[in-house]
Parts: structure tokens; C-alpha cells; sequence
């Protein structure tokens, strides 16, 4: 596959080829980690590799079913998606989204410098 | 360079807003303009707890949507979330369509420029996701407005089909009229509700396997888009030629030093983590829904071309010129009532018009005076009681001062003499003043005929209708 839809591929290779190991480097960890900014001691780092391999391992557990004829499920229940009109029913209440915000400017959330 | 042994193969995402009053998942308003984080609630702020519900509005344009762009309505799609953390994604990830968009496949037909040929560049898929919001940087900090998170967005993405700069104008113009037309998308790209990445790669022509793709972003109008496509090929074909690799990276473009430059790998280098969003059961479009939303489509813009070409006389190119801004095709439309003659109000959409539209800098519909007003100026034409300059003359000061056709020919005096007595009087009086002139033209003199006419024109001040100049004259002068 090419183009635009390539980097969703490539996504969901990475993926496919970490279920199929079933084996779980430090290196993964460190990516995980990484992508939800978390920093873990290398002691941490080695006990949720475990855990991680232990969880991929009962993945493969249920890998051994054969599945050919199912369709994927992602929620069990028929009934359908509730859908909304299209009103605008939420008033303006900047004050109120704002009010636990920990640093605030003029109507904004304040972050830290965001380098581009 | 031997720029001529290589072709582009490019493919295009575009993102739109589709034109809802409310948000994809919830109730705020998706107004553009507004103070900061005022149309901002705990759903689009990602607070714990919250659910999001769909906005039906958002399921229809899709559809409404991938029908005028032929795609196939899927029945059954999910949504996914896309995790990344970035400051204007509250709750550090986007639902989106991943695996099963609402719409695939399908195609859209560039219509074909005066000598061209037709083109048909396919589409992968169209689905819906939301937008994030938005960040100011400064100088020590950067200040975060929510207002556009969860806008509903849809993203065209389009195959590798177009092999060049021109074509991807062509098929960006084609795709946001029809985006307009069936009422989808503003597609102002100034506001940011219509944006485009290009992929980009080279191929020796006629080879079928694609080189190496960059990705471009950053690109805001469609000059953008054809110039940073334009540069990516040249540096590609170059760095090629000199035996080089090109490289798989995202470039930005920068419009002022007109050049595209890669981005730092950490800022794309992303793993999503797709997963189906637990918070939404599947889509279900019922084939009912897709033949309702089908019974509402308007007409598309290669219908009306068609139209105005078998039912109004008008030419391929006249017809594609009109069509191509839905408010240029309506206008065109408004003028025509109580008229004859459709190709002169064409003609005059597509020259007075357009020019008038253009060089105001205004968008077409506050730039022009109304169409009704137009067609009543262009009816006095065809009923001889004005002349085409004097209604080019009129339309001019109409523009400048927002009055109405008969209001400005009344007052500027460019209502045309047709009366008979008066012109039959204006030429007796010429032809009794010259009696050496009219004894040449009997002798013969033909040439002398258009003197008469102009020194009558000249005694009623402009104004005469000159096919009754002409008759009275002939007439006058033969006896």
C-alpha cells in the first residue's frame, strides 16, 4: 500500500508484530513509555516488561481459538449509536472551564512553550 | 536536470469542517471567530467521565458527501481512538475512523479545461474525526483555545492519482465546489476549515512502482499547494539525478523563503496505538438513510454543466467557468428570469461580474451588486431601451453605490431615445445643415452614410438607439 494510508499501515504492523512475538523487549517498554511521557528505573522497567509478556502470553491463550468465521467485535449489544440533533445546546463558560486550570491568560490555558 | 524522464505521483488528505451549528460529540457551538475557550464543555475538554454523543447532522454530510463523490456508504463503521499527547488534544487522543471509514472508495472527475481531456483521480476514503484545538506560541509560554476542538472534521484522502502541480489545483478546486455544493463545507481555506497534506514521490516515466514519498504540510491556499508541490519535485528529480536516495520524512512549507523543509523526526515520528473507541458503539447507516440523504442532494456541479450547455445554449467553457463557485452559478441563475437571450447574461456573469468580484478582494457574494438588479439592467438591453456601454457605464456606478438598475440609468441619464419623432426630428435637421453632403452621398459617396449616423448620435447626446438612427436615415436619405 502507498500513500496517504501508509502510516496507518505501518501503524498497525507494528502492532501485529508485537502480538505475534508475544515476547517483550526493554525496548518496547521504553517506546510505551515514551509515547505516554512516563519515565520508569530500570528496576520498574524490567517488572513491567514481565507483566507485559505475561499478558501477551494469555493474549496467545486465546489466540488458539480459531476465529476464521467471526467478525471482528468491538462492543457486544445491537443496539446501534444514540445520534443527537444538531443544536447548539452549551452556553459560553469560559470562567468555568477555566476555573481549575493551573495557569491562565487572558481566556487561555497557559502551558509550557510549546518548541515547534 | 532531465526533468522530462520523471513523473510526480502525488496524493492528497484534505481535512474540512463540515458546516454543523454544533460539535461533533457535543452541544457547543462551532461559530468561528469567538473569545477564547467560550465554546468550550467537559466533553470537549476531555474531562473524567464524560460521554460522547454523535451529532446526526455530521453522519448525513458524510454521506451526502461520499454519495457526490460515488463512494460506497459503508453500513457498519467504528470509530478509533488516535492516541499523542500534544497540548490542544485534551484527552491525549482524537476519535477518528481508522480501520472502517464511513466512506470508500469512489472518484472525483476534474471537468476538462477548454482543450483537455477529462481526468478521473480516485479516492481511497472519506471518514469523520474531530479537530483539536488550537495554540498561540510566545515567548515563554504557549496559550491553548479549545474553541475548535471537537469541530467535526472529515478527511478526503485521494489516491495517488495526479502527476502534477496543476492537477492537484484541479482536483482541490473540484473537490471543495462540490464540497459546497451539497452544502458540506465553506471551504475557506483562510479560516483553516479546509486544509491539505501532499504525498509526494517521483518515477521515472512509465515505471510503476513509486519512489520514496515525502509528506508536505503547512499548506493553506491552493498557491501553496501548487507551488510546495512544484519545488518537492524539482528537489526530488535532483537529489535522484545526483545519485542520490530521497528520504521518507514530513516537509513544512515555507511560503515566504518558497521552499519545503523537513521537520525534526521527533515531531512525526508517531505511534498512534489505534484502538476502537470504547466510549461509541459501531455506526449503523441503514440503507433507508443512505436513499434519504440521496433524495436531498442538490444538483452537482458536472449536472449543471451539463445543463447549461443542453438547456441555455451556453459552450463547455462558458458552462465551466460558471459552475465552478456554486454562488457564481446561482447568481448567474438570478439574472436570468424575463430573459432572452442567456449567453449575453453568461458573458456578462463571467466578464463585468467576476472582474468586479476579483478585483474587490471581497468574497463573490458581498462584492456584487444583487443578480435581480443585474438581470433587470441586461432585460433593458435586450428591450434596446439602453445601450451595452451605457449598461457597462451603469453597472460600474451600481457597484460603487449599491443602487438598483433603473435608479442609476435614470439618474446618470443613459436611458436610450427610441422614439421615432424625436430621432426622425434630430435627422432632418442634419440633412437640412448639410445639402452638399447628403447631393455626394446620392451620388453615390456610400462612405458618407456613417458621418449622418455619428452627427445624429452626436445632436441627441449618446443617447439614440442606433438601429433606428440607421432605418430613419436610410430611409430619408433613399427617398
Amino acid at each position: 500500500m502507498y500513500g496517504p494510508d501508509m502510516e496507518r499501515a505501518e501503524c498497525y504492523h507494528l502492532r501485529a508484530t508485537a502480538m505475534a512475538q508475544t515476547k517483550i523487549t526493554l525496548e518496547q517498554v521504553r517506546h510505551v513509555a515514551r509515547l505516554a511521557r512516563l519515565e520508569w528505573s530500570s528496576e520498574q522497567e524490567e517488572r513491567l516488561r514481565a507483566d507485559m509478556d505475561e499478558m501477551l502470553a494469555y493474549v496467545d491463550k486465546l489466540n488458539e481459538l480459531d476465529t476464521k468465521d467471526v467478525a471482528p467485535t468491538t462492543q457486544v449489544g445491537e443496539a446501534g449509536m444514540p445520534m443527537r440533533d444538531d443544536e447548539v445546546t452549551n452556553r459560553a463558560a469560559a470562567d468555568a472551564m477555566l476555573a481549575n486550570a493551573p495557569s491562565r491568560e487572558r481566556g487561555y490555558f497557559k502551558v509550557p512553550k510549546i518548541i515547534e | 536536470m532531465n526533468r522530462e524522464a520523471y513523473e510526480a505521483v502525488i496524493g492528497l488528505e484534505v481535512h474540512t469542517h463540515l458546516l454543523t451549528r454544533s460539535k461533533l460529540f457535543c452541544g457547543c457551538s462551532t461559530t468561528f471567530g469567538a473569545g477564547p475557550n467560550e465554546n468550550v464543555c467537559p466533553v470537549c475538554m476531555g474531562m473524567p467521565g464524560v460521554l460522547p454523543v454523535l451529532n446526526r447532522r455530521v453522519v448525513e454530510l458524510a454521506i451526502r458527501t461520499g454519495l457526490a463523490a460515488h463512494c460506497a456508504i459503508a453500513p457498519y463503521s467504528i470509530f478509533d481512538r488516535k492516541s499523542y499527547f500534544y497540548p490542544d488534544l485534551p484527552k491525549g487522543y482524537q476519535i477518528s475512523q481508522y480501520e472502517t471509514p464511513i466512506c470508500k472508495g469512489g472518484y472525483i472527475d476534474l471537468l476538462a479545461a477548454e482543450n483537455g481531456e477529462p481526468r478521473r483521480i480516485g479516492l481511497t476514503r472519506i471518514h469523520i474525526e474531530e479537530d483539536a484545538g488550537k495554540n498561540i506560541h510566545g515567548e515563554n509560554a504557549s496559550l491553548v483555545d479549545f474553541n475548535r476542538s471537537g469541530v467535526p472534521l472529515i478527511e478526503i484522502v485521494s489516491e495517488p492519482d495526479l502527476r502534477s502541480a496543476e492537477d492537484a489545483g484541479a482536483y482541490l478546486r473540484q473537490l471543495r465546489a462540490i464540497l459546497r455544493y451539497v452544502d458540506a463545507s465553506d471551504g475557506k481555506m483562510e479560516e483553516g476549515s479546509f486544509r491539505c497534506d501532499c504525498n509526494v514521490s517521483i518515477r521515472k516515466r512509465g515505471a510503476k512502482e513509486y519512489g520514496v514519498r515525502t509528506e508536505i504540510k503547512n499548506l493553506n491556499s491552493f498557491r501553496f499547494v501548487e507551488d510546495a508541490i512544484e519545488y518537492e519535485v524539482g528537489r526530488q528529480i535532483a537529489i535522484v539525478e545526483s545519485g542520490g536516495k530521497v528520504a521518507q520524512e514530513t516537509h513544512l512549507w515555507d511560503p515566504a523563503r518558497k521552499e519545503t523543509r523537513p521537520m525534526r523526526s521527533k515531531e512525526y515520528a508517531n505511534d498512534y496505538r489505534y484502538f476502537p473507541e470504547p466510549d461509541l458503539p459501531p455506526l449503523i447507516v441503514p440503507a433507508e438513510m443512505v436513499e434519504m440523504v440521496r433524495a436531498s442532494m442538490p444538483e452537482l456541479p458536472a449536472d449543471r454543466k451539463a445543463r447549461y450547455v443542453r438547456e441555455l445554449g451556453l459552450t463547455e467553457y462558458e458552462a465551466g467557468v460558471l459552475i465552478a463557485d456554486r454562488d457564481v452559478a446561482d447568481y448567474f441563475e438570478a439574472t436570468l428570469p424575463g430573459l432572452k437571450n442567456r449567453k449575453s447574461a453568461a458573458n456578462w456573469v463571467m466578464t463585468e461580474v467576476l472582474r468586479v468580484a476579483r478585483d474587490s478582494g471581497k468574497s463573490f457574494v458581498e462584492a456584487v451588486p444583487p443578480a435581480a438588479e443585474v438581470g433587470a439592467l441586461l432585460r433593458m438591453v435586450e428591450e434596446q431601451k439602453i445601450s451595452l456601454n451605457a449598461a457597462k457605464t451603469a453597472f460600474a456606478a451600481m457597484v460603487k453605490s449599491g443602487k438598483g438598475a433603473q435608479a442609476t440609468i435614470a439618474e446618470l441619464g443613459l436611458a436610450q431615445v427610441s422614439d421615432e419623432s424625436a430621432i426622425a426630428a434630430a435627422c432632418d435637421k442634419i440633412l437640412a445643415a448639410e445639402p452638399g453632403k447628403v447631393a455626394e452621398y446620392r451620388a453615390g459617396r456610400d462612405k458618407l452614410f456613417g458621418f449622418f449616423v455619428g452627427a445624429v448620435m452626436k445632436a441627441m447626446g449618446g443617447k439614440a438607439n442606433p438601429k433606428v438612427i440607421n432605418d430613419i436615415l436610410r430611409a430619408k436619405l433613399s427617398g
